[in-house]
């Protein structure tokens, strides 16, 4: 009885719809497949209601209503329609491009722009108003991530509530007001001088060009121009199951061979796996935690820091650097698998095929912004020389794909080359949220107790799925000899996606009330692959398909745990020699954090 | 200033019933009947909006809320408005009396006044007279306190939401309505946002009763009204005033023989040429002012001198500062309605792209968040209209 009485009926341009008390105008369109064009409206943010491209006539109001605003009401009979709903509309879609650069033919958005989409639809004429763009407004290209163009913003705030919401960082927020109201940073500082965290979630929230990647693929076509320089690239989990997007697929396309081919086409001289470099950071991770297990329980040594939080996501680890500078000793001292790609690369790769690290140039396809920023950290050159020399994005390896001619649809499958091509499913889990986390349980419980972990078919299900913080919880009994001391321990785990999510877990462990041994977190909210390098749009619905994708890939693979992954055998056979945390492995695959201010 | 003060005794008068004592009065009455006085009163908000004060009241007493606020609006920034600052400045127990009778009808035991910025100087006077407030509701067992919020210069916070997001801290934007404050305003609690001459008219309709109070003006504008008056005016300053008066009568009273316009209701109000003046009323069917924006009354006169092209280009100029810049009709429309009438002057622009303008206006009206971008039309399209070649030649 209780729902019913919360059930109300309204009319939308003469159909009558049903909709629970509290629904949005707009939202209520959607159900009949009404569409209402949007711009300051994002599924994953607040209503904002600022752009008023929504209206929409209600019978009996004086003036338009913003139907992202508006909630509706019992009886309310409501047309999306009519001439003065289009004519205003059109009209502030006519304003929005008197304020906007309009040299869409340059833009990098061009074609996946929601003012061009919108001002096309509309048959918007360029000349109905004067130019108020304010001349002169300096790009700023002062981030190693993410390049900023006011000439380009519309004023939405999507991209500052995503970095306030979504993120808790708000390194960018409105500034002055009337005509110089605009998007800025802390005392209009560069990018680089603020608390970016380079997550890019405002670029995959803006619906213009006004924030984008920063790009590398012109530098990548010189290097695979250049006969000298032996090209190399690792391609991300995420990527694989989001780039069919960029390429007229549907979210959650499977078309990693399609990519492994195109790749291999732009004249990339070799193509290899992130994922195997994924392994092995399990392998180094898992070690890492068992180690800290055992100083903190069996050596009761009290400084060594539980929970251990893992350290894949750059995002995350720069906010955590500004945030929380005093608790970095929870962070795994294990590089991200980027990172770790990047180090062996120019040492254990090069010499496997005899090339010179200078002339290796180390290129990786990442799901990520961040991923920009963390190849140029000071600290990752353990190679002796930049360990990656770009990061670039799903987004502009689609781009390159494009630029190469290359018929993506008509391409044949392509396996990825070797060495350091080969993987496990416990690798392609690391896109999704909670892969990381599965992955690591996976191993961690076969080292400890010999045994599969114990959930069907090695399927963790309490750690997947979009809930912003997961918990699971593993009792570990009938240990090996080696762990004895943990028998008996209940191995409490959370992941975290999203650093609104990630500053939940990081207020427990500063109150001291944090329950856990071990923590997944991700900047990004459904992990990498919801990553600020991903195809715009990204939305829960898209997230989900992707996720879909990644955990399909993961139950094809044969080998479904790091630790059996031939290739990293050898790797510890052949070259890092010492085992998990071993002096080379120590140089070449962990590293330091830096504290940062939190302004 | 105070011998310019044309003496109506409503509002600025001293009467033998102190205002405690008016207040004291309504204390021992039941809230539902000071609210049905006040809806039978007919007393409409003094801030510009004109929305019924007394079914304000009612909402705000009949929502639930564990703490309810009442807000003294006195962010008075229209321009030409000054008659707040004297309310202040000569009768604040007046002003302090009506959030007392407010706070006892809806509920609240915390009270705010949003001070202007520029106000800063009444601080230590008004600081006074809350003391000798909380006094006197510690005697009459009102379990209310006042505080002083100073504001920082934006005309938009005159607006209730900006107002009470700029007390929350964030920036001084309107929000989404509904929900209304009545319901979701001050940290999300029911509020009662009203402007600092609604509050003493609240406590005038207590001392002087309903009927009394209905006498004052005309039909659907009861009550006195403060005007401040300024421009061409041998008698600048603020008239006590009943509703009901021709512009006419008005010009008559205070334009210096020359008028050639007047804008009621600041720079988001209207103007009105001469040719308009006898079939113009003031009062609130009349469009006494602009659309729920912060001050009404402001009467400027302008003579023959004055270039009506140099007046909306200050307005303009104004508003464009003004607007928050949150949504896309206030703050590109003002700037474009300023570039506009720039390049029809030099002729860069044919005369005809003023309708171009004044369909932009209507679009302002229809699609703007809140009474800012929404009422800029209001002076545009009566300045536009009535001064064509003005803005042309």
């Amino acid at each position: 009885m209780e729902s019913i009485k919360n059930i109300i009926s309204v009319k939308i341009n003469g159909i009558d719809v049903s909709i629970e008390k509290g629904t949005t105008i707009l939202e209520a369109a959607r159900k009949i497949n009404v569409r209402i064009p949007t711009l300051c409206h994002h599924e994953d943010l607040c209503v904002a209601g600022n752009c008023r491209v929504c209206v929409v006539e209600v019978e009996g109001a004086k003036n338009l209503t913003a139907s992202c605003a508006a909630p509706c009401e019992q009886n309310m009979v409501i047309k999306t329609n009519t001439p003065k709903v289009r004519s205003a509309r059109k009209d502030l879609i006519a304003l929005l491009v008197s304020e906007h650069n309009t040299q869409c033919t340059t833009c990098y958005r061009s074609t996946n722009c929601e003012l061009q989409a919108l001002a096309s639809e509309y048959n918007v004429d360029n000349n109905t108003y004067l130019s108020v763009l304010k001349p002169g407004i300096q790009v700023d290209r002062s981030s190693w991530s993410i390049e900023k163009d006011d000439s380009k913003c519309v004023r939405c705030q999507r991209c500052v509530r995503t970095c306030a919401e979504l993120q808790h960082v708000n390194a960018i927020t409105v500034a002055h007001k009337g005509k110089d109201m605009k998007i800025s940073t802390f005392m209009d500082l560069p990018m680089n001088e603020v608390v970016c965290v380079n997550c890019g979630q405002c670029i995959i929230h803006c619906p213009t060009g006004a924030l984008t990647e920063r790009r590398y693929f012109d530098d990548i076509w010189e290097a695979i121009g250049d006969e000298k320089k032996h090209v190399v690239i690792n391609t991300a989990p995420s990527v694989r199951v989001a780039i069919g997007e960029m390429l007229g697929y549907a979210p959650g396309a499977h078309v990693t061979g399609k990519m492994v081919a195109a790749l291999k086409k732009i004249g990339f001289d070799s193509v290899l796996d992130t994922n195997y470099t994924a392994d092995l950071t399990i392998v180094e991770e898992g070690t890492e935690l068992l180690g800290r297990l055992k100083s903190k329980i069996k050596d009761e040594d009290d400084s060594v820091a539980l929970p251990m939080i893992t350290s894949c996501s750059p995002g995350w680890v720069k906010f955590i650097e500004h945030m929380y500078p005093e608790h970095l000793a929870h962070l795994s001292t294990c590089k991200s698998p980027q990172q770790m790609f990047g180090a062996l690369a120019k040492t254990y790769y090069a010499e496997k095929i005899g090339v010179k690290p200078e002339n290796i140039v180390s290129v990786a396809a990442m799901p990520c912004a961040a991923k920009k920023f963390e190849a140029n950290r000071p600290e990752m050159k353990s190679s002796g020389y930049q360990d990656i020399d770009a990061g670039l994005t799903t987004r502009e390896i689609g781009h390159m794909i494009k630029q190469a001619g290359i018929d993506f649809s008509e391409i044949s499958d392509s396996d990825f080359d070797s060495i350091m091509g080969d993987s496990t499913g416990a690798a392609i889990i690391f896109g999704a949220t909670g892969g990381v986390m599965e992955a690591a349980l996976r191993t961690a419980y076969e080292l400890i107790t010999g045994r599969d972990v114990p959930f069907d078919r090695l399927n963790i299900e309490p750690v997947r799925g979009l809930e912003g913080i997961k918990h699971a919880a593993v009792k570990l009994e009938n240990c090996l000899e080696a762990y004895s001391f943990l028998e008996g321990v209940e191995l409490r785990v959370a992941v975290a996606h999203g650093l609104k999510n990630a500053r939940v877990i990081m207020d427990q462990i500063k109150d001291g009330t944090s329950p856990y041994h071990f923590i997944e977190i991700m900047a990004c909210p459904g992990g990498c692959i919801g990553g600020g390098g991903q195809p715009i749009p990204t939305n829960d619905k898209v997230r989900m398909e992707r996720i879909k994708a990644i955990y399909e890939d993961d139950a094809d693979c044969k080998l479904r745990k790091s630790h059996e992954n031939p290739e990293i055998k050898q790797i510890y056979d052949e070259f890092l020699k010492d085992g998990p945390l071993g002096h080379k492995s120590h140089k070449l695959l962990h590293t330091h954090y830096t504290k940062r201010n939190r302004y | 200033m105070q011998e310019r003060l044309k003496r109506l005794d409503v509002i600025l008068g001293i009467h033998p019933e102190s205002p405690y004592q008016v207040m004291e009065k309504a204390l021992k009455r039941a809230p539902k009947d000071i609210i049905s006085d006040l809806i039978d009163s007919g007393l409409k908000g003094r801030g510009g909006a004109g929305f019924l004060t007394g079914l304000k009241w009612k909402f705000a007493a009949a929502a639930d809320g564990d703490e309810k606020f009442v807000v003294c609006n006195a962010d008075e920034g229209e321009p030409g408005t000054f008659k707040d600052r004297e309310i202040l400045t000569l009768v604040p127990k007046k002003v302090l009396a009506g959030m007392g009778i407010c706070a006892y009808v809806i509920g609240a035991r915390k009270g705010y006044i949003y001070l202007r910025g520029e106000y800063k100087y009444l601080v230590p006077h008004l600081e006074r007279e809350i003391a000798e407030f909380h006094k006197n509701c510690f005697k009459l067992e009102l379990d209310f306190n006042i505080e002083i919020f100073l504001g920082s210069g934006a005309y938009v916070c005159g607006e209730e939401t900006a107002l009470l997001n700029s007390m929350e801290g964030f920036r001084g934007e309107p929000r989404n309505k509904p929900p209304f404050p009545t319901n979701d305003g001050y940290l999300g609690k029911p509020t009662v946002v009203n402007n600092v001459e609604t509050l003493v008219s609240a406590q005038v309709v207590s001392r002087i009763g309903v009927e009394e109070f209905k006498k004052l003006g005309i039909q659907d504008s009861h009550g006195s009204k403060l005007f401040s008056v300024s421009g061409d005016t041998p008698r600048p300053g603020i008239y006590d005033l009943e509703f009901g008066l021709s512009l006419d009568e008005f010009v008559r009273e205070f334009g210096d023989g020359d008028t050639k316009a007047v804008q009621v209701g600041g720079a988001s109000g209207f103007c009105v040429p001469r040719k308009k003046f006898q079939s113009t009323t003031i009062g609130f069917p009349g469009g006494l002012t602009g659309d729920s924006l912060p001050t009404g009354g402001s009467m400027m006169i302008f003579n023959s001198s004055r270039s009506m092209y140099n007046v909306l280009r200050n307005y303009l100029d104004f508003f464009e500062e003004e607007s928050c810049g949150q949504c896309t009709p206030c703050r590109i429309g003002c700037q474009q309605l300023k570039v506009g009438i720039e390049a029809v002057k030099r002729g860069d622009k044919d005369p005809e792209y003023l309708q171009q303008l004044l369909k932009l206006t209507d679009t302002m009206k229809i699609t703007a968040k809140c009474g800012l971008g929404q009422s800029v039309a209001n002076s545009f399209s009566s300045i536009v209209d009535n001064f064509r070649e003005e803005m042309i030649y």
